[in-house]
Parts: C-alpha cells; sequence; structure tokens
C-alpha cells in the first residue's frame, strides 16, 4: 500500500480526545482517510464510533485534538460550515423531514447545495425549480423511493428513511460521505441493494466513511479499515490484514461471529 | 410576477378574496355585517394571518406579538399627530417600527428554542407593556391611551387643508377610513387581501419550504447546510411586521393606542385564533380569527338583563341559577367560554377547524363514492 501524502488525504483526524463526564467516548484517535477510498470503521457497541463522527461533522466538539478537512481545521466551524464545505452524513438514527414528502426531503438539502447557508428566496414557488426536481426525482430512483415520492417521510420504515436519507446526502455530491451504519434494520435485499448504490458512487471517487456492523457490507466495499474499542484505534490496515488481525479478532470479529 | 402559483393556489386566492369583499352582504345573516366588525375580523385576521408565519411555518410559539401590534398602534397615531391624517405614511411608520423591534427581540429570543423562547418573548412584550404604562407614558401617554387632539402638529396637513373645528378623520387621500364607513372596512380588506396573497407567496416558496423543514427537523436542516437562525430571524421578523401592520389599521379606522393592546392576553388570543382556525393552514387563522371576534362580540354584549330576558319564560326559582350560572360565560366572563373552547378544540381537532373540513370533504368523498361500504381504512394519500 502506498504511504498516504498530505495532498492526498481527505480528511485528517489526529490525537482527538472526547469524555463525556466520566467516561472517555475518545483517546487520542488518529484518523487518515484518502481521496476516493472507502474508509470503514468497525467495533463493537459503545466503541466511540459515531463519537468520532460527530466530531467531524462538529455536532461535538473534541477536548483536545483536531479535525482537518481538505486542508482546513475544522475546530471553530459551525455543522452547516462544514456541510458547506462538502461533508454529508447519514446518521445511526435517521434524520430526516418527517412532516415533509420524499421530493422535499431530497429537493432541500440540494438547496443547500446551490444557495448556500441562507438565501431569502420567497418570490419563485418551489413547483418552479424544475431542475433541482428532477435532479431530486432522479436521486430517488437511485434509492429506489421514487414511487413513493408524495408520501410523508414520517410513514416509511426505518430502512427506508435509511436510504432516503442516503439520497438526501447524496444529493449534495459531498467530498465526503460518512454513513453511520447505512445497512441497519435493512431486509438481506434492501441491503445488497444499498451496496450497489453505494459502489456506484464508489466508482465516481466519492470518499467515504463507514460504520458498519455487517462484514460483508465491510468487505465488499472497504478499501481501508480503521478498528475501534474502547475509544481507540487498536488496528488499521487493508481488509484482509484487518481480518487476520488476532486483537481484532478478539476484540470484535470473534465476539460477533 | 403573478405566475408560480397553482391553478388550486389561484381559485383559492380568487374565492378568498371574494369572500372578505363581498362580506358586507355575505355576513347580513349572522347579522355582522357591518363595518366596525368587518374591520376586525380583517384586522385579527392579518395579525394571525402573520403569526402564522412564524408559529405555523417553524414552530416557535411567540408569546409576546402583542408588542408588536401595540407598536404599530402607537406609531400609526404618532404619525396621524406629527405629520398627517394619511394612513399610507402612518402604515409604512408603523412597518418600519414593528420591523425593528421584530428584529431586536427576535434577535435575543431566537437565541433559544421550544418554551425558553416563548417565554423571553412573553417577558419582552410584558416589560413593552409595563413601559407603555409607565417610564414612556410621554410617548404612549400612559393609561388614557395616545390619542389625537386640536393642538396637533400634522404638519404636512396644515400645509395643504385649513383644519376644520373637530377633531379630523384618518383618509386614503381624501376617502374617509375612520368614522364608521365602508371606506374603512374596504381599506382594511384590502390589505387582508394582499397580506393573504403574501403569505401564500412564502408558503409556497422555498423560503417557506425551508421553514417547514426546520420545523420538522432543525437538526437536519443543520447538518444538511442551513444557518437556520436567519431563517427564522426572517420569519420572525416578517410576522412582526404583520401585527404592525394590523395594529396600525387598528389605529388608522379608529386613531387612538393604548397599552392594553400590549397585554399578554391578546399575545395569547392570536395565538387561541390560530389554533382555533388551524396551525400552519393558509386560510384557517384567518376563519379562527372571524370566529373568536364574532363570539366576542355576541357574547360579551350579553348581560344579566339579556339573559333574564332570554329565560322570562321559566319560574323565577329555576331561572336565578340558570340565569346566575350562564352570566358566568357571558359579559366579562367570555373569555371562560373561550378557554372552554379552546380546550375542546385542542383535545378533540388538534388540527382546527381546517382539519375538521378536511375530515368533513374525506366522509363526503367516500360516502359519495358509490355502494361501496366505506371500510378501507388506508387512504391513498393525494397526488
Ligand atoms: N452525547 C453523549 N453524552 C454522553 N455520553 C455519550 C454521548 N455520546 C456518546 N456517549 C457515550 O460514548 C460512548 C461511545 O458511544 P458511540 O460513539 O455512540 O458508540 P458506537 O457508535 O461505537 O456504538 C458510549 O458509552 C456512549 O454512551
Ligand atoms: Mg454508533
Amino acid at each position: 500500500m502506498t504511504a498516504p501524502t498530505k495532498s492526498n488525504i481527505v480528511l485528517d483526524v489526529s490525537g482527538v480526545n472526547k469524555s463525556f463526564g466520566g467516561l472517555r467516548a475518545l483517546t487520542n484517535v488518529n484518523l487518515q482517510v484518502e481521496e476516493g477510498k472507502v474508509h470503514a470503521i468497525i467495533g463493537p457497541n459503545g466503541a466511540g464510533k459515531s463519537t468520532l463522527l460527530n466530531v467531524c461533522i462538529g455536532r461535538i466538539r473534541p477536548d483536545n485534538g483536531h479535525v482537518v478537512f481538505n486542508g482546513q481545521t475544522l475546530d471553530s466551524h459551525q455543522p452547516h460550515e462544514i456541510n458547506q464545505l462538502g461533508v454529508s452524513r447519514v446518521f445511526q438514527t435517521p434524520e430526516i423531514f418527517t412532516d415533509l414528502n420524499l421530493l422535499e426531503n431530497v429537493m432541500i438539502p440540494a438547496f443547500a447545495k446551490r444557495d448556500g447557508a441562507f438565501t431569502f428566496n420567497a418570490i419563485r414557488a418551489v413547483s418552479a425549480e424544475k431542475e433541482l426536481r428532477e435532479e431530486a426525482e432522479e436521486i430517488l430512483h437511485d434509492v429506489g423511493l421514487y414511487e413513493r415520492r408524495t408520501h410523508l417521510a414520517g410513514s416509511l420504515s426505518r430502512g427506508d428513511k435509511r436510504r432516503l436519507e442516503l439520497g438526501m446526502c447524496l444529493i449534495q455530491k459531498p467530498k465526503l460521505l460518512l454513513l453511520d451504519e447505512p445497512t441497519a434494520g435493512m431486509a438481506r435485499h434492501d441491503t445488497n441493494m444499498t451496496i450497489e448504490l453505494l459502489k456506484r458512487i464508489k466508482a465516481r471517487g466519492m470518499t467515504k466513511v463507514i460504520i458498519e456492523h455487517d462484514m460483508h457490507v465491510v468487505f465488499s466495499l472497504a478499501d481501508k479499515i480503521s478498528v475501534l474499542a474502547q475509544g481507540t484505534v487498536i488496528a488499521e490496515g487493508l481488509p484482509e490484514e484487518v481480518r487476520g488481525n488476532p486483537r481484532v479478532k478478539e476484540a470484535y470479529l470473534g465476539e460477533a461471529h | 410576477m403573478f405566475g408560480n402559483l397553482s391553478r388550486q393556489d389561484w381559485v383559492m386566492f380568487l374565492g378568498f378574496s371574494a369572500v372578505v369583499l363581498l362580506a358586507p352582504i355575505l355576513f347580513q345573516p349572522i347579522g355582522a355585517a357591518y363595518p366596525a366588525i368587518l374591520e376586525k375580523f380583517c384586522i385579527f385576521g392579518l395579525f394571525a394571518i402573520g403569526f402564522n408565519i412564524l408559529f405555523g411555518l417553524t414552530g416557535y410559539l411567540s408569546f409576546g406579538h402583542a408588542a408588536f401590534l401595540g407598536i404599530g398602534s402607537y406609531a400609526a397615531v404618532w404619525s396621524f399627530k406629527l405629520f398627517t391624517m394619511n394612513v399610507i405614511p402612518a402604515i409604512i411608520l408603523s412597518i418600519i417600527f414593528a420591523g425593528i423591534f421584530a428584529f431586536v427581540i427576535g434577535f435575543v429570543s431566537l437565541r433559544r428554542s421550544g418554551i425558553y423562547f416563548s417565554i423571553l418573548t412573553l417577558a419582552f412584550a410584558q416589560m413593552s407593556y409595563n413601559m407603555a404604562y409607565s417610564v414612556l407614558t410621554p410617548l404612549t401617554n400612559g393609561e388614557t391611551g395616545l390619542q389625537l387632539t386640536l393642538k396637533d402638529p400634522r404638519i404636512v396637513d396644515a400645509m395643504f387643508i385649513t383644519p376644520g373645528t373637530g377633531l379630523p378623520r384618518s383618509t386614503l387621500f381624501g376617502l374617509e377610513i375612520s368614522g364608521g364607513g365602508l371606506g374603512g372596512f374596504y381599506f382594511t380588506a384590502a390589505a387582508l387581501i394582499v397580506g393573504f396573497y403574501i403569505s401564500m407567496r412564502i408558503f409556497r416558496s422555498p423560503f417557506g419550504l425551508m421553514l417547514k423543514a426546520i420545523k420538522s427537523n432543525q437538526n437536519r436542516m443543520r447538518y444538511t447546510g442551513f444557518n437556520t437562525r436567519p431563517y427564522l430571524m426572517a420569519a420572525f421578523v416578517i410576522s412582526g411586521i404583520y401585527a404592525g401592520l394590523a395594529g396600525s389599521l387598528m389605529a388608522a379606522v379608529d386613531p387612538l393606542a393604548g397599552p392594553e393592546r400590549m397585554q399578554w392576553t391578546a399575545s395569547g388570543e392570536v395565538v387561541l385564533m390560530t389554533i382555533l382556525g388551524g396551525v400552519g393552514t393558509l386560510i384557517g387563522p384567518v376563519i379562527g380569527a372571524a370566529i373568536i371576534k364574532y363570539f366576542e362580540n355576541i357574547f360579551s354584549g350579553f348581560n344579566e338583563n339579556a339573559l333574564n330576558s332570554v329565560f322570562s319564560f321559566l319560574p323565577d326559582t329555576l331561572r336565578d341559577p340558570i340565569v346566575k350560572l350562564l352570566s358566568l360565560f357571558v359579559g366579562e366572563g367570555w373569555s371562560l367560554t373561550l378557554g372552554l373552547v379552546f380546550m375542546a378544540i385542542v383535545i378533540f381537532l388538534p388540527g382546527g377547524i381546517m382539519e375538521g373540513v378536511r375530515l368533513l370533504t374525506s366522509l363526503f368523498k367516500k360516502g359519495g363514492n358509490g355502494n361501496k361500504p366505506a371500510v378501507s381504512g388506508q387512504t391513498q394519500p393525494a397526488e
């Protein structure tokens, strides 16, 4: 494996610590994600995986350490600024607009991408935004929800909500896509469909960080794997390296399988 | 310019305008066809429409919007006193002042959400109310209220018109607005229709969609790249301006302003109107406002004597307790009735009257669907 040079690192997490009260959720975590790669983070429940993503999107601030995205230090950025830089996230529990229909759910992130963090656009009608709507419809096709585009997002099953949220992120064409267990709660058929979809985006060269419990998903997508246990990275490397690592087997794989 | 609205919206808008403009005829059967009450419908309808842009779209419940109503009234009366009885400068001044106040109060209150936001707005409104009573007396004339006097300079009018002997009436370039004529009603009606149109455009615009999205999931909005604060600020200021406009119209049809206009009960009333009609619907708030003002008018007009004459056919022993009981709910006790009706609505029909209308039409449609038994629980979402 070629050593990552400074220039092709999209996301650089260095020395991040985070405690919640007495609980050390992250201890000196380092993570480097290369451009165009799929970087999987695996580890047992409560290892700190979601917390790490929270730090990356500005939802929580690290106690110390830095997150650098595309050469920019994110220490003082607001969540919306981080998104505008090109980071989108699928959450572990779907964060969607349950009172709006699917088309609106997908169009809204497209507005953010096109018009920025704030635009007072009260003159035109949403229905006049043909281009954005077509874009949104295409995305809904991709995630297999087009037929239900006029349904309320709140009426979807958990797995469908997740795919909708994926669509909401994809329409922004982010430079970095963070996926927190994107296939949890999905039936096998839907999981496979999601893998296919993620593979297609992989071909398009979008950098991704994916947290996933399903090893089938991890090994069919990941270029690189980091294993997190009790808030520290205990192993890192290519999928086959990690698979054979005895510490990983002990901490995670052995226990799960 | 007039594009971008769907045919359905145009039908609704034209229907709404027609009902408003024909109100002096249409409302005759219910005895509400005289200008004073119709003006109230329009003014409070406008107030509620504006309130709904904040509460209905973003979910932020302000308990202090009466402050902007009061500020609008004071600004308008000052315009009448200092410059001219023409209502246009009065309205412009009210809008500017209400907008500035809304900006300041919104800037502070929107640092919090939920109940804390509500309490902050309430605190600001009560502060304004108390100040209007006390330290601001030179500006507000305290408890008596701000009124026109013969000594007012009215510098613009003084240049063109020789003042009459009595107090002047407010006008729209010669057309009389105050004084209880139909001119006042049509002026407020025009303002209501314009206000309704703007609100409709906001509802259908990307800006409106973003507000709805903030109500639905503000966190998702942030992680989707939106700075939600300026969206909320814009909604707050717009709804404050609507309230200021309503306040200036109150002063236009009856040129005086008192601090009670800012009291928390007035802020609460617009909440009731909006919820009664249907939060987040376009027409609901106007209907809620009209219903509350209509029944306020009827109920508060009743007193014990009136009740006694209604129940005069009953023997005294029966009549007295009945009249005693009912008199709790009329006259001064009208707010008790309002409170009970409100509770009933929130418990049984939380979507307000508009939800009731929707339920009825869907029942009607099902019933009209031939002889098929209406057992299919799932209704298809409308395209
Ligand atoms: N906001 C928070 N406040 C307090 N504790 C938290 C918070 N977020 C996460 N934690 C704790 O930090 C640990 C790591 O959580 P998390 O990152 O969600 O784990 P994972 O995603 O790997 O399952 C857990 O013990 C969790 O309870
Ligand atoms: Mg997690």
